[in-house]
């Protein structure tokens, strides 16, 4: 018998809900206000909510000294170009190891993430020296292949994890009546698997988006990203708060409407064989 | 068709043989703060009279930059042609042969000018391996209305005594007002920056003659002990998290009735756009233990050449220009006397006009003179350095002491195990280096 849902307790836990989500979301919208502010006023005690004196000073401020266009274009070049590669890579990679297994394909997973687990400075100096010898310093190719590197092994746990949800009887099914693999794997899995490839995409690039330790250390000029944008802003010794605030909504904002646009595939993929 | 031609070709010719220009596009990686940001918008000024060279800048925060330009100059990736550093990298690197010395800076830029500290702070064996852009010490600045209401009168030369006194007649926790606030955010940069420096007032030392660390003397139990006892009587809450910025919001925003830090929070404190008690702020010298040295730092942020850049000589005409006594002449004239980069020439406190915007600026000098790279204590020491040891271990050693010192001020550990592990962790890391046995 269904249990009866009372009013109060859907009011509760409607407000329980939007409260959670408010906190959540209050530090973007506490950046936000913060950019409109006065550098006096961003950090007055006690703090001011609405009522200070709105300006867009600081946005006027960090288009002057800074190219944000260049910056949100490397960032959209190199976050898109490496989740487009190790999207290429893991679909294959995480096929053959959830409907052909082997023995060692367990190892071979862990292993993959075991690489997650160093932190990057450990492989800085070598990898600096790679890419100095190569002449990949500061190149959106050289950017994009090591951020592809580095989220490669989620993205194929992720993936796997996905299409082991994807019953092997459909598969075999497409085979009996027979599709090669390639066939198999473009007309059979793949539109099975779209919440997941999605929402592995999505993740991936925000992932990619806000990668701050290569995009610092391996560029310069030309192939820097928003990171490097928004690092220029940040002082230890100076009150910065409104501009930093300013460039850091300039910064997030393309990944937020982005987010926003595709968040019914961000959820569906999150919760994909969550209940079957 | 053929006149066509003939016409494309000949302006071809003539375009090719119009005299060119080769272009010099030099990458100067820098630090987020005001001075540095003036100059980015002053560049233009220098590339006209250099139609050769363009500037590109690369701008981080100072962590970000220091790590950015070490794996950089170390590796020899040649990414930088001019990088700005502190007084602590300046010997490192110049030893290791990472920097060019700056023989070439022009016959009229007038090395003699620049201030004997910052000068000798950025020099090794008597050459010159970067030039000062802005240069600081460490004061205490105060406020004059509270002051006043208290009764209280701040000496120029005030001892750790009054201060201590001072702190605690001041504070009024219920008015949220705290006597004195200081660093506590761990790091060699940080609350060591300015514990070094109050250590150095007490007589205390890193190492000795022999490098042995000193954190089991009585001078560094009297260092810490008074400065935990003074946060806990009259710090603000969550001291233990509180750097150059926290501190100087707190102070803005009224909050304290002293703060000792850089000489560079003087202009900020000072400005009715960024402080709401810039009308109220006294000065005065870092506090002494009556030892004959005061709790002041010396810091300067230079431009140098790294070793591997293969356009010396554009670098150095750039370096030049940015750190002359004309660009001071060129920020007067474009933004006014208060902005002018601080704290590296002679003549820039020799001029009336700076003195009467700058009413900090004899505080400044002073600060500045009263800190001795060479002899930054009472004893003497092994090391180059006022607030640290120029060696390049300390980094790593000082934020692990600096960990400790944070934890005893937020009470999560006591003077006596703080300075207990900062002794063995110290000597470990000195033994690891070959400093001791």
């Amino acid at each position: 018998m269904a249990r009866k849902v009372t009013a109060r307790r859907v009011w509760v836990s409607t407000a329980a809900a939007w409260l959670f989500g408010f906190l959540i979301f209050l530090p973007i919208l506490w950046m936000v206000l913060t950019s409109f502010k006065t550098e006096l006023d961003a950090f007055a005690m006690p703090p001011k909510f609405l009522l200070f004196h709105w300006t867009t000073e600081n946005y006027a401020t960090v288009q002057e000294r800074s190219d944000y266009v260049h910056h949100a274009l490397n960032s959209i070049i190199v976050a898109g170009g490496s989740t487009l590669i190790a999207m290429i890579i893991a679909i294959p990679a995480a096929w053959s190891m959830a409907f052909a297994p082997t023995k060692r394909t367990k190892d071979v997973l862990l292993w993959m993430l075991s690489t997650k687990m160093m932190p990057s400075v450990g492989v800085l100096v070598p990898i600096y020296l790679i890419f100095r010898d190569f002449g990949m310093l500061d190149t959106r190719a050289g950017l994009v292949m090591i951020l592809c590197l580095g989220n490669l092994p989620i993205v194929i746990w992720m993936l796997f994890t996905y299409f082991k949800e994807i019953p092997r009887d459909i598969l075999e099914a497409a085979r009996m009546d027979g599709a090669t693999i390639g066939r198999e794997l473009i007309y059979v899995l793949t539109p099975m698997a779209v919440p997941g490839l999605a929402s592995t995409l999505l993740l991936n690039f925000i992932l990619a988006w806000n990668e701050a330790f290569w995009t610092l250390n391996l560029s310069t000029l030309d192939a820097a990203p928003l990171t490097v944008f928004i690092a220029s802003y940040s002082s230890p010794e100076g009150l910065f708060w409104a501009k930093l605030s300013a460039a850091s909504t300039l910064a997030i904002a393309p990944i937020i409407v982005l987010g926003w646009f595709t968040q019914r595939q961000l959820v569906r993929g999150l919760t994909f064989g969550a209940v079957k | 068709m053929k006149h066509v031609l003939s016409a494309l070709l000949g302006a071809a010719t003539l375009l090719g043989a119009a005299p060119s220009i080769a272009q010099t596009t030099l990458t100067i990686a820098t630090v987020n703060n005001g001075d540095m940001i003036r100059m980015q918008g002053l560049t233009n000024e220098f590339t006209a009279k250099n139609p050769d060279i363009s500037v590109k800048w690369v701008t981080l925060e100072e962590n970000v930059l220091r790590q950015r330009v070490t794996t950089d100059i170390a590796t020899k990736g040649g990414q930088f042609d001019v990088l700005t550093i502190g007084t602590y990298e300046v010997p490192i690197w110049a030893k290791k042969n990472w920097l060019i010395p700056l023989d070439n800076l022009g016959a009229d830029y007038d090395t003699a000018d620049l201030l004997p500290k910052i000068r000798d702070a950025v020099s090794v064996s008597g050459k010159l391996y970067a030039a000062p852009f802005y240069g600081e010490s460490s004061m205490m600045m105060y406020r004059t209305d509270l002051f006043l209401k208290a009764g209280l009168t701040m000496p120029e030369k005030p001892t750790w005594d009054f201060v201590i006194d001072a702190a605690k007649k001041l504070t009024d926790k219920s008015a949220g007002v705290y006597g004195i606030c200081l660093r506590g955010k761990a790091g060699w940069g940080e609350n060591m920056a300015f514990l070094t420096a109050m250590s150095n007032s007490f007589g205390a030392r890193w190492f000795d003659e022999k490098w042995q660390p000193q954190f089991d003397k009585p001078e560094w139990k009297k260092t810490l002990s008074t400065y935990v006892d003074l946060m806990k009587a009259a710090g603000p809450p969550g001291a233990s998290s509180n750097g150059f910025n926290e501190n100087l919001a707190l102070f803005n925003s009224g909050k304290c009735g002293m703060w000792i830090d850089a000489t560079v929070a003087a202009s900020f404190v000072t400005n009715p756009k960024d402080s709401t008690v810039a009308d109220k702020v006294g000065f005065a010298l870092a506090p002494n233990a009556g030892l004959g040295k005061n709790a002041n730092w010396l810091w300067a942020w230079n431009l140098a050449i790294p070793a591997g850049s293969k356009k010396t000589a554009a670098a150095e005409k750039f370096i030049a220009w940015a750190t002359s006594k004309d660009y001071t002449q060129l920020v007067a004239k474009k933004e006014g006397w208060a902005n002018v980069p601080p704290g590296t020439r002679t003549s820039l406190y020799q001029n009336p006009e700076y003195l009467k915007v700058a009413p900090f600026a004899k505080l400044t000098l002073a600060s500045i003179d009263a800190a001795d790279p060479n002899k930054p204590t009472v004893q003497p020491v092994p090391y180059v350095g006022v607030q640290y040891a120029a060696i390049p271990e300390f980094q790593g050693i000082g934020t692990s002491v600096g960990q400790q010192f944070s934890a005893a001020l937020s009470g999560s550990s006591t003077v006596d195990a703080a300075l207990a592990a900062a002794q063995s962790s110290t000597e470990r890391e000195m033994k690891r280096a070959g400093y001791i046995k």
